[in-house]
């Protein structure tokens, strides 16, 4: 283990990869106290309202601690389009520690203090809002929640259920290996991204936001242990020649045991790379789904779905902070990637790529 | 193993799997809360006859096993029944299945002119300026998410006006010379090619380098070149040829993973493809399409690993099944 963390930190890449993971996932962990909004905030009168600028200049020349103004919304007439002018009339005084709204720092303690906030409650939208004059920023991190969540969750039921449908195939072999394999197989042969989507559309509609959030990530589970309980099986086919196996079968040890006990702990180092490998590709399966509007759903906030209004023309070209969502997959996806080749290395030096 | 024995045999692999495939599809379908004939019933267009003859096609008032058969005799025979804007399944399916293909094989197309010669370079000057970018740049193309790379291509075709925005043919298509008529499908074309192309070459770039250094590491190459043979013979005629062997298995993947990706590149990009038609589908619960084009795009996977294993006889003769 000693070995593997200093095999790791000479890896720059990975190690700036790490902390990048760190950042996000301690974001969404303080989330609550980050946020600027409550997640249930909205404001219609500030549609699309673009980023707060934030000075550090007064109009006077002098410098002074930052500050920003409130948004009021203008329409015009002629063009028929609405616009936002600043109230230049306050100045707003941008504070740490901030007064907002309540919640539990948490889910431990009642407290209304967050990061960042202005001092008197002024609008503060660091990267503007949506077309419901929610707050992108506090969105960001709540939809961080889920999209950073979900995958490690769909992980929990596919990692299991792959290493133990492929340790009793490998290790029954005969028929039972041929017909459970022809099984995982078919499940192959169905192109992934469909059955995903006809899975998540046969979900009653009506139920909570925790129902479908738990069950969008068994049907991302049920899709990822296939490819997976392959390549167990075909390890476990080479293991359970050994001679420690003859061993314990000649004790008496029963089927189960030396599956669970002496046969898949053997195949850790390729879990654990499968692992982090397969993280990215359910964040970018989760994202995609809430993207085409089935998988978690308005008001709920994920980056696949709040990219889901980038699909305008008009937003994309007008209001280009509604595509932050994308990019925090993107860089999600990337460290994870990242770290996955250089743990790779690092457990299992065959493959190393030179 | 004589080819066409392999070819047979290969086949015959495949049938067992497509049959559990459709039983998959068909009872996840069908034990859903939906009823299959619910929106045939909403469109008053359709005639009660049309509604009948479905009742009858499907065999809804039999035990869903007898359903299952009914249903699987009536697709081999090629009748689909009727989606909901009333058109026949089969005939809408045999057109996106096409456009899909059409798209998919482009995009190996050019991840194979590219991601090959890239792999070469990369592994001939190993640790290189070039081939540290090349990893960081493949990493780079596998991160990001393919709708949302395709947004923002939208943005520069909407900015620059040079691309077509959506479809694959322009609305006056029909009046075109065939060549006008070739190059207007390839102008639409470019831009989801680019965005899958973009994603799949990553990771072909990678195993052809990964590939390439583990040949040049090889006995055979060093005594190949140890007989005096010029480094661009021991090359091209030895290391390359191995190499790329394992890449034609990738191909089946390649496929796979192109039919799920291209689900979400076509439905941004509104190409008429397979993978929006089951969006549609889906979307509208048109039960019958969903159906069909669910086991028509598994069909196309099997059918895809399948070649790819004969390509792969065809290189390496030494693959036994």
């Amino acid at each position: 283990m000693r070995e593997f963390v200093k095999k790791f930190k000479k890896d720059k890449v990975a190690l700036l990869s790490f902390f990048i993971l760190l950042l996000l996932y301690l974001s969404i962990l303080f989330a609550n106290f980050i946020s600027i909004y409550p997640k249930d905030f909205s404001n219609r009168k500030l549609s699309y309202a673009p980023p707060s600028n934030i000075y550090f200049i007064t109009p006077d020349g002098k410098f002074s601690r930052p500050y920003t103004y409130s948004y009021i919304r203008k329409f015009d007439k002629n063009s028929l389009r609405s616009y936002f002018i600043q109230d230049r009339e306050k100045k707003h005084y941008l504070t740490l520690f901030a007064k907002g709204f309540e919640y539990k720092f948490l889910g431990l303690f009642k407290t209304n203090r967050h990061l960042i906030g202005t001092h008197d409650g002024g609008d503060l939208f660091l990267l503007g809002c949506d077309i419901n004059g929610r707050d992108n920023f506090s969105r960001l991190l709540y939809g961080g929640q889920v999209s950073l969540t979900i995958g490690f969750l769909a992980l929990f039921i596919s990692f299991p259920i792959g290493m133990i449908y492929g340790g009793i195939s490998g290790y029954l072999g005969g028929r039972a290996d041929m017909l459970m394999m022809r099984f995982s197989e078919a499940i192959m042969s169905i192109p992934s991204f469909y059955l995903l989507i006809i899975l998540a559309a046969i979900l009653p509609s009506g139920m909570t936001s925790a129902q479908r959030f738990f069950l969008i990530t068994v049907i991302l589970a049920l899709i990822g242990w296939a490819g997976f309980s392959r390549v167990i099986r075909g390890m476990v086919l080479s293991i359970k020649t050994q001679d420690y196996i003859t061993a314990a079968r000649s004790i008496g040890a029963s089927k189960a045991r030396i599956i669970l006990k002496h046969i898949l702990p053997q195949t850790s180092s390729y879990v654990i790379i499968a692992i982090t490998l397969s993280v990215p590709g359910y964040i970018l399966a989760e994202s995609g789904l809430s993207f085409l509007g089935l998988g978690i759903q308005q008001p709920d906030a994920s980056w696949g779905n709040m990219l889901k209004e980038a699909q305008e023309f008009a937003n994309i070209m007008y209001r280009p902070w509604l595509l932050t969502p994308g990019f925090l997959i993107f860089v999600a996806v990337l460290s994870f990637n990242l770290i996955g080749d250089t743990i790779r290395d690092i457990l299992d030096p065959k493959s190393e790529i030179r | 193993m004589s080819i066409y024995k392999f070819i047979f045999k290969r086949i015959l692999q495949g049938i067992p799997i497509i049959i559990i495939v459709s039983l998959i599809s068909f009872f996840l379908i069908r034990l859903s809360p939906v009823d299959p004939l619910a929106e045939l019933k909403m469109n008053p267009s359709i005639s009660k006859q049309t509604i009948e003859a479905e009742k009858v096609r499907l065999g809804l008032d039999k035990p869903i096993i007898v359903q299952y058969f009914i249903w699987g005799k009536n697709f081999i025979k090629g009748n689909m029944g009727t989606c909901v804007s009333g058109e026949s399944v089969s005939s809408k399916i045999k057109e996106r299945a096409f456009n899909t293909i059409l798209l998919s094989l482009n995009v190996i197309f050019w991840t194979w002119l590219i991601g090959i010669p890239l792999g070469v370079i990369a592994a001939l000057n190993f640790r290189s300026t070039f081939d540290r970018l090349l990893t960081v740049l493949s990493s780079a193309g596998m991160a990001i998410p393919s709708f949302f790379f395709a947004i923002l291509l939208l943005i520069f075709a909407q900015k620059t006006g040079w691309f077509p925005i959506g479809g694959l043919t322009c609305p006056n298509f029909s009046q075109m010379s065939t060549i006008n008529k070739i190059f207007d499908i390839f102008h639409h074309l470019f831009l989801p090619t680019l965005v899958l192309t973009t994603i799949s070459l990553a990771g072909l770039a990678r195993q052809m380098r990964s590939n390439l250094l583990d040949v040049l590491d090889s006995d055979y190459v060093k005594f190949a070149k140890a007989k005096g043979l010029s480094p661009n013979k021991v090359i091209i005629k030895h290391a390359l040829r191995n190499a790329i062997n394992p890449l034609v298995t990738l191909l089946g993947f390649e496929f796979a993973a192109l039919l799920s990706g291209a689900a979400l590149t076509e439905y941004v990009f509104q190409y008429p493809g397979l993978g929006r038609l089951i969006l549609e589908a889906v979307m509208k619960s048109d039960i019958n399409l969903v159906m069909a084009s669910l086991v028509i795009g598994s069909f196309m996977l099997i059918a895809g690993n399948i070649l790819s294993d004969i390509l792969l006889k065809i290189t390496d003769p030494r693959v036994r099944l």
